[in-house]
Order: C-alpha cells, then sequence, then structure tokens
C-alpha cells in the first residue's frame, strides 16, 4: 500500500514538475496543445468520478460541459464579468445535470446511459433552434477572452487542472469515495449497510457536473467561442471515454494521461493527415485490449504483500 | 420473557409479484437473545419475507416493527440505520479494498461532508475483524481469500453498526463441517450480545442445534411454528418436506461387460496452482450406462466434469469413444456429445424458457428439434406449463429442470450433471428423480452424475464412483455401498 501510495506520489510530482517547466522550453503552439488537453483532462477526470467509481454509464458528459459552456458564454454576452460567468456556467451545469440526474437513476442498468445520451440529442437541438441567441452551428462568439497570451492562458489551465485533480483524487480517496465503489458495485448491499444510495449517487452527479460546467467555460474564455464541436458533439464524449478507459478507469488521474495522449498524438500525427485518428484509436484499443486497466491503472495496480 | 418488547415483530405480512402470492399473512415476533429459524423449500417465501423486513422488496401490506417503531414502507438503508443487520448468501465485497477497508466501508456515517473516517473506525474494524475470526487476513484483498473468509467479512459488515435484529441468509451453504462449527459459534455470541437473529434456510436439519423457535413456510404460507424437534415431527411439515420416500428405481442388470468403454478417464491429474485438486483419477463410463460420482463439496467433482468438457488443463489422458480428448476445444468436445449440465446451471435469465430450450437445439433440423422439445415437456411437464415465463423467474427446481431439458435438447450422447440436486429442497429432489429414473428407462443415454446427495445418487446408478479428497477411493455397485461406505462417507 504504501508502495503503491509512493509510486503514485512520485509519478504526480514528476507530471507537476514537467506541467510547470513546460512555458520555459515549449513553443507557444504547443502550449495552446497542451491547455486544451488540460481542459479536456478535468472533463475526463470528472467523468470517472460518475463511471469508474459510482458505477454510472454517463454518455452525456457534453450535456453539463455544453451547458455550462453557453451558459458562461450567454452571460458573458449580457454583459456579465469573467468570474461571474464562470460561476454562473457552473451553476447551471449543476442544475441542469440534476435535472436530468433525479429522474435518471431511478432507472437501473442501460437505461440511465440511455436517458444521458437522449439529454445531449435535445440540448444539441435547443442550440441549433434557438440559432439566433447561440449562434446554431456555427457557434457563439465571447466578447472577453481569458488573455491573449499563450503562456498566462497555459497558466490559468495548468492551476485550474491541478486544483481539479487535487479535489477529485481526494474525493475518490475520501470516505465518500469509498462509499461511492459500494453504491456502484451493489446498490441493495450498500443500503443494507446503511448507506442512501441516491443521495450519494446525486452527490457525485453534482461534482462531475460542476468541474464539467467550470471546464466547458474556461474552454470557452480561452477559445473564444462556445461551439457544439467544442463542447457538446458526441466524439467529445467519444474522445472523454477513450481518455478515461486509455488512462485506466477507477484512478481519476488516468483521465489527464489519457487525455494528454489524445490530444498531443492527434497533433503530432497531423502531418500523416487522415491516418493520424486511425493511428491514435489503433493504440486506443490496443491499450483497452491488452491492458484493461489502463495505463495508470497497470502502473499503479495492487500487489498483494500477503 | 414474555413481557420484554420483540426486537422485530412481524405481522400480517403480504407481498403479491403480479399474479403470484409470494408471501402470504405471515407474521412472527423475536425477542432479544432469541434465534428465529425461518424454513421452507425453494419457491416457498423465505427469502422473500428477509427481503421484505430490509426493505430491499415493498411490502404490499403487513407490519414490521423495531423495538416497536413501525419501518413497513421505509427505504433499505433507512432500516439498517435503525439497527437490522443482514449477512447476504452471496458476498461481492469491494476487491480493490483489503479486508480492512471493507469492515471500515460499514463503519462509516451515511453523510456526503464527513471525508475522512474518524479514528475510532480503524480501531472498532479491527475488534470485529478479531471477533468474526479474520484478524490475519485483515490486510489481504477478498479475490485472494477462500470462501468461508468471505462469508467472515459478510458477517463483519453486518456487525459493523451493531444492530439488534440480524437476518442471516443460509448461515452454512458451502461451509465444511468445521466451518460449520465456528459459524454457529459465531451465530451464537449474537444470541448472547442480545440481539435478535432470523435464520433463513432450506430445512429445519442444518439450524436445528442453533435455533430457538422455527417457522416453517410453504408457497409463502406458514405451515407449523414452535421448537425444532417439534416442526421436525408436525405432519404438514413431513409431507411438504420429504414427500414420499425417494425409492430405488432398480432396472434390468445392464450388459455392458463386452462393451467398451464411452468415455475413459485415464489417471488425470489438475493442479489450481499450488492446489492439487484431482489426485490418479481414474473413471470410465460405458455406453448406456448411468454411473454416479458422489462426495463432499469440494472433493473434485466438478473439477473432474470440467477437465472432460476440456475446461481446464489436466496431465493424463481422457478418451471418448477410442480417441483422445487432449488439446480439443470445450465447444468441439460438446459437439462430439458430451454436455454438461453445470452446478450453476447457467440459463439465459432474461431469455423464457421456451427460447431457453430453442437455443440448446439449434444445431438440430427443425423437425429433429421439434421432437426432441416435444419429448422434454413430456418429460417436464412443469416446464410445458411455463413456457412463456422468463427463466430468471422460475423457482429453484424448475431452473434445475430447465437447465437439464436444455442440455437434453443438444441430444447429447453423454450428459454430465453436476450437483443437479444443490439448494433444491426435498420435494423438488423428488420429482426431480423421478424425471431422472423416466429419463433412464426410456432412452438409451449415458449419464455420469456428480453428487453430494448419496441418497439421490443411488437409486439411479448402475455403477458408483466415491470421490474423496482429490482421490477415487471406492468403486463399486450401489448395493454394496451402503455396507461398505455407508459409514464412512459423511
Amino acid at each position: 500500500m504504501s508502495l503503491l501510495r509512493r509510486r503514485g506520489l512520485w509519478l504526480a510530482l514528476l507530471l507537476v514538475m514537467v506541467g510547470c517547466s513546460a512555458p520555459g522550453w515549449m513553443g507557444a503552439y504547443y502550449l495552446g496543445v497542451f491547455t486544451t488537453a488540460y481542459y479536456f483532462s478535468v472533463f475526463a477526470m470528472s467523468w470517472d468520478l460518475l463511471f469508474g467509481f459510482a458505477g454510472e454509464v454517463n454518455f452525456g458528459p457534453t450535456f453539463m460541459i455544453g451547458v455550462g459552456a453557453y451558459a458562461a458564454g450567454l452571460m458573458n454576452n449580457a454583459g456579465y464579468s469573467i468570474p461571474l460567468c464562470l460561476i454562473g456556467g457552473a451553476a447551471a451545469a449543476v442544475v441542469g445535470g440534476m435535472a436530468l440526474a433525479m429522474p435518471a437513476l431511478r432507472l437501473r442498468g442501460p437505461y440511465f446511459g440511455l436517458v444521458t445520451l437522449v439529454a445531449v440529442l435535445l440540448l444539441l437541438d435547443c442550440i441549433v433552434i434557438f440559432a439566433s441567441v447561440t449562434g446554431g452551428e456555427i457557434g457563439m462568439m465571447v466578447p472577453d477572452v481569458l488573455s491573449v497570451s499563450a503562456e498566462v492562458n497555459y497558466w490559468y489551465a495548468f492551476g485550474f487542472l491541478l486544483v481539479s485533480a487535487v479535489i477529485l483524487y481526494g474525493l475518490s480517496r475520501s470516505s465518500l469515495g469509498l462509499i461511492l465503489q459500494a453504491t456502484g458495485q451493489d446498490r441493495i448491499g450498500a443500503a443494507a449497510l446503511g448507506f442512501n444510495v441516491t443521495k450519494h449517487k446525486l452527490a457525485a452527479f453534482c461534482v462531475s457536473a460542476l468541474f464539467s460546467g467550470l471546464a466547458g467555460g474556461m474552454l470557452t474564455f480561452y477559445g473564444g467561442i462556445a461551439s457544439v464541436d467544442t463542447v457538446v458533439s458526441l466524439s467529445i464524449t467519444v474522445q472523454i471515454v477513450i481518455a478515461v478507459v486509455f488512462g485506466g478507469r477507477r484512478t481519476i488521474l488516468g483521465g489527464i494521461l489519457g487525455s494528454i495522449f489524445l490530444i498531443l498524438f492527434d497533433e503530432l500525427l497531423r502531418p500523416i493527415g487522415q491516418l493520424n485518428t486511425f493511428v491514435v484509436s489503433g493504440i486506443a484499443l490496443a491499450v483497452i485490449l491488452f491492458f484493461p486497466d489502463g495505463a495508470l491503472g497497470w502502473l499503479l495496480r495492487p500487489r498483494d504483500d500477503a | 420473557m414474555l413481557n420484554i418488547t420483540p426486537l422485530l415483530e412481524v405481522s400480517g405480512l403480504t407481498k403479491r409479484f403480479g399474479g403470484l402470492v409470494a408471501v402470504k399473512d405471515i407474521g412472527f415476533a423475536i425477542r432479544p437473545g432469541e434465534i428465529l429459524g425461518l424454513i421452507g423449500p425453494n419457491g416457498s417465501g423465505k427469502s422473500t419475507v428477509m427481503k421484505l423486513v430490509m426493505g430491499i422488496e415493498r411490502i404490499d401490506t403487513g407490519s414490521v416493527k423495531l423495538s416497536g417503531t413501525e419501518v413497513a414502507g421505509w427505504p433499505t438503508h433507512r432500516i439498517a440505520r435503525h439497527g437490522v443487520g443482514i449477512v447476504f448468501q452471496h458476498s461481492r465485497p469491494l476487491n480493490r479494498q483489503t479486508v480492512l477497508e471493507n469492515i471500515k466501508l460499514a463503519l462509516l456515517p451515511d453523510s456526503l461532508l464527513r471525508l475522512v473516517a474518524e479514528p475510532h473506525v480503524d480501531r472498532r474494524a479491527r475488534e470485529i475483524a478479531e471477533r468474526v475470526g479474520l484478524a490475519a487476513v485483515i490486510n489481504r484483498r477478498p479475490p485472494t481469500l477462500p470462501f468461508a473468509d468471505l462469508r467472515r467479512l459478510e458477517m463483519a459488515k453486518a456487525l459493523a453498526r451493531d444492530p439488534q435484529v440480524v437476518l442471516v441468509d443460509e448461515p452454512f451453504a458451502g461451509l465444511t463441517l468445521g466451518e460449520v462449527a465456528v459459524f454457529s459459534e459465531l451465530i451464537d455470541g449474537f444470541r448472547r450480545d442480545g440481539r435478535a437473529v432470523l435464520l433463513v434456510d432450506h430445512n429445519v436439519k442444518s439450524v436445528a442445534a442453533l435455533v430457538d423457535r422455527v417457522l416453517a413456510m410453504y408457497v409463502g404460507q406458514r405451515i407449523a411454528e414452535g421448537t425444532a424437534d417439534e416442526v421436525m415431527q408436525d405432519a404438514t411439515v413431513r409431507r411438504v418436506y420429504i414427500g414420499g420416500k425417494i425409492e430405488a428405481h432398480p432396472r434390468k442388470e445392464l450388459d455392458v461387460k463386452g462393451r467398451e468403454a464411452l468415455l475413459d478417464v485415464r489417471s488425470i491429474e489438475v493442479f489450481y496452482g499450488k492446489a492439487q485438486a484431482l489426485q490418479q483419477v481414474s473413471v470410465h463410463v460405458n455406453a448406456g450406462e448411468f454411473v454416479s460420482v458422489v462426495g463432499l463439496n469440494g472433493a473434485g467433482k466438478t473439477t473432474l466434469f470440467n477437465a472432460i468438457s476440456g475446461l481446464v488443463p489436466f496431465t493424463g489422458d481422457i478418451h471418448w469413444a477410442t480417441e483422445s480428448l487432449h488439446g480439443r476445444s470445450p465447444a468441439r468436445i460438446a459437439r462430439e456429445g458430451i454436455v454438461q449440465c453445470p452446478e450453476t446451471r447457467e440459463l439465459f435469465g432474461d431469455l423464457s424458457v421456451r427460447e431457453n430450450l430453442d437455443l440448446g437445439g439449434q444445431h438440430l433440423s427443425r423437425a429433429e428439434r421439434d421432437a426432441q422439445l416435444a419429448w422434454l415437456l413430456g418429460l417436464f411437464p412443469i416446464l410445458n406449463e411455463r413456457q412463456r415465463q422468463r427463466a430468471g423467474t422460475l423457482s429453484g427446481g424448475e431452473q434445475q429442470m430447465l437447465a437439464i431439458a436444455r442440455a437434453l435438447m443438444m441430444k447429447p450422447k453423454l450428459l454430465i450433471l453436476d450437483e443437479p440436486t444443490l439448494g433444491l429442497a426435498p420435494v423438488i429432489l423428488e420429482q426431480l428423480s423421478k424425471a431422472l429414473a423416466r429419463l433412464r428407462e426410456t432412452t438409451p443415454i449415458t449419464v455420469l452424475l456428480g453428487e453430494q446427495n448419496v441418497t439421490f445418487a443411488l437409486p439411479h446408478a448402475d455403477r458408483v464412483y466415491v470421490l474423496e479428497h482429490a482421490r477415487i477411493v471406492w468403486e463399486g455397485d450401489p448395493a454394496r455401498f451402503a455396507e461398505e461406505m455407508g459409514t464412512g462417507y459423511l
């Protein structure tokens, strides 16, 4: 156990140091790539809290991300400052998430996932229908941006990622995380131990929605635009799922590795054109097949000392 | 005693599932330090009663009082918080956490805000582990533990919140005799703590030594109540349980001496890691023979059958109609006519009875399939009535018949039946026994039966092997079994 903790801790420290030093040696272009990857990492971690711990397969992470991004964008267009918009966006994501989860969590098995999937499609429709306000498929420009400097943007994203990672990872290792795992694995068993299963799952959903919405809002003010392709599209969901499974389900931090891998390789392999998605997907598939616990899950796999 | 308020008081409990009345007007009271046995054959509704008390199933009508407080209609977690602990028969611990962490989980408050366990939780978890005998394995993970320790862990979790009422589902299922003694002592400890205990089990015998009173159920209703002795003597209970005596079904001496063996297992050995599961085991089955392999749980019966079916690697050789089965895939072995009906049944719970049977007959031509189906529905009339019902909703006995019928749909040359009586009440055993007898009389089928229950295995057998601790210790005809092995078996 102590070995596991120590190995994980060293790995995390090393990554933080590499992350901190990046602006010193990395060009503005790649700083931008990493900035996106960091926001994406928060999406992935939030999703893992629901899937890996509470055991709920949420096919609608982009519902909460999108609600957060568009709510923040709309508020900004109405003249509110960025911090207020971020808070408003996160709040909207939580409220939207609750509205979705309350009825959906009553359902068992694959139905929860299907409901969340339908929610995303509804959001997509709403954005298109109210194109006069949302910009429809073109996207919604926002007047303010976090910064025009790639380095400053990098620091915003990096700081946000660090805070999110510490909180989400901390939650997953806390008593709450343990209870969540129990409810995810065996509802009746957890209830018989005196845990209000619905309450805990809703809480997990809330936390997941909060960070998803916040990250969606930040991403909007980083790019200056909220668009279907960057925050709502189902292909974003697919990438989140791949990032988590690649990085390691039930590790929270694995989502960061997975996201950076996906987005960085997508960039690095751009010269090979169409083949790049193919290669990235191929690598992801191989990891899922041969290391079902994901990269981090494999690195930190528990070894029984007994 | 009588003026003490019962810790658990149930009255007028009724539950319907669709048209089926699963529990009808059941009532009982358990006082501090008292153990009540709730017994009944499969499908009698005893497990449903336990789920109703725990709030896992919704109560239709009736009352459940905990120390005088009405809890009917409460959600499970509130009932648990109010002092009811349940020991499930099947344990599903958190496999990535240690035993200690699993026990700690049960000690945590139902709070979203308390993120770090209080210090007393660790101490208390260790105390509980000590009490149930898990102290030595406290830092191991559940997948590395033997079955009895997993049961202890369930016990520990149920005890964690110091419940006044403890419900135990089949306390001794799957345990060896030595372990049964240890678990009896643990349950007796609940009594000394002044808890009220409800033991749910198939038969009186296994809980007789422990219980103060027994309530016997059959098809959802109370049929008898009293001390273990009274209930065992009760005429209704005896009729429901024992039914007619299981008779022998002798058949004319089979002329198998001259035939060559259909299946010939030659000194095979199987290892699971370091543990030897089979040691120099040789068994042969001639065409048309009904051979029983009897042995207690853990003797190696399932391992033997899995080796024959190609599911576990072995050394030695297995010949099937003169060809070696070495290196053949399980699918090919099944296609060549060795069909196993595993003890876990492996039915498709969401498919109907008919669909399960049709799946078994997939490779047959339509006419063949229809003929086989008609024959099987005649052999197991209950399946005929239940054709459209989902397999998962059948009672244990019906599921077993369906599993056998599905295996027979494949028109096996050799049918391997692994522990078909597992978890079945005697009244069902008799039906099953009759079906096997008809099967043996009316078809030329060859059967290899693995059983713990000797009284079930013997009447049908032409020849018997006794498997004990991975070795064959006796072989002979059933008539000689009683005098040569009768006392030594148990």
